[in-house]
């Protein structure tokens, strides 16, 4: 099962969870993924040691999607 | 080459993108700055003392200036790596469990030791922190210390260390655009002004930027 978590104060929250079968899962997914990135996250999908790639749609293959705060210098 | 430019670096859109020369420019700068401050002092205390020989102490006092000056700013880079205050035991052990699925053994090993997570990258080798990564240059001698954090003070360790490594892996160029440069120099110097438990990650990361021995 793929995963949307939010990094935050509690560790991480899962937001939604979806298997590519299940379309009712992957439509609360794709809402709730856009919910985040309207709410100011960045959506990151990790590709291994040393990559990563940002996302604006919900990539419904991938295994794990994280949603990260912006960063700033200073 | 990075497929997407990190998204923060639209917040900073009058900086050049980082890139290898420009590095290797900010790091000749920052010498000869560190030597403009230095070599005045050192002169002035000599005429001083060649002078007046009874001038010794103010000329120990110049001397003692350009001693510490380039001591500060060395401190000053050391201190991106400070280890800011823990959330609950709950929140951080959710986050370690998360940065550790992020990281091979190795570095989540490193991590458990010093609080700081290596990652290498086309720059050199970075050092992770908290609130800032340090980046061995290949070679491993001269050390960049960058302030850059995520701007949310409720994030246990772990989560402000992913979030550095996430954007770091995304753009790395484009990270070391949005971080400000603390400071700039050898790694040696670096060291003396690193807390004694993270000094084995700025170590390992040395070695792993220095060249290979055949």
């Amino acid at each position: 099962m793929a995963r949307l978590i939010r990094m935050d104060g509690t560790g991480h929250t899962t937001v939604a969870e979806w298997t590519a079968e299940d379309a009712q899962a992957v439509e609360a997914a794709v809402a709730a993924f856009r919910e985040q990135l309207d709410a100011g996250y960045y959506a990151v999908v990790s590709e291994g040691e040393g990559r990563a790639r940002q996302v604006d749609e919900l990539p419904l293959d991938a295994p794990l999607v994280i949603l990260r705060r912006p960063i700033a210098g200073g | 080459m990075t497929a997407e430019p990190l998204r923060e670096t639209a917040a900073v859109y009058w900086r050049p993108r980082v890139d290898d020369a420009r590095l290797v420019r900010r790091g000749r700068i920052w010498t000869l700055t560190t030597v403009a401050h230095t070599i005045p002092y050192g002169i002035a205390s000599a005429v001083l003392l060649s002078l007046e020989p009874l001038t010794a102490p103010l000329a120990a006092i110049l001397v003692a200036h350009a001693w510490v000056i380039p001591a500060l700013y060395a401190k000053r880079g050391a201190n991106v790596l400070k280890p800011r205050p823990r959330a609950a035991a709950g929140p951080e052990q959710t986050a370690v469990g998360l940065l550790g699925d992020l990281v091979g053994h190795d570095a989540r090993d490193l991590h458990a030791r010093t609080g700081l997570v290596l990652e290498r990258g086309t720059l050199g080798v970075w050092l992770v922190g908290e609130s800032g990564a340090v980046l061995v240059r290949p070679g491993g001698r001269r050390v960049h210390c960058w302030c850059v954090h995520v701007d949310d003070k409720t994030l246990p360790s772990a989560d402000r260390i992913a979030h550095l490594l996430l954007a770091l892996r995304t753009d790395e160029h484009g990270f070391a655009t949005v971080a400000n440069l603390a400071f700039s120099g050898a790694r040696r110097r670096l060291r003396r002004r690193l807390h004694p438990a993270m000094r084995p990650a700025l170590d390992a990361a040395g070695e792993a930027a220095a060249p290979a021995v055949p």
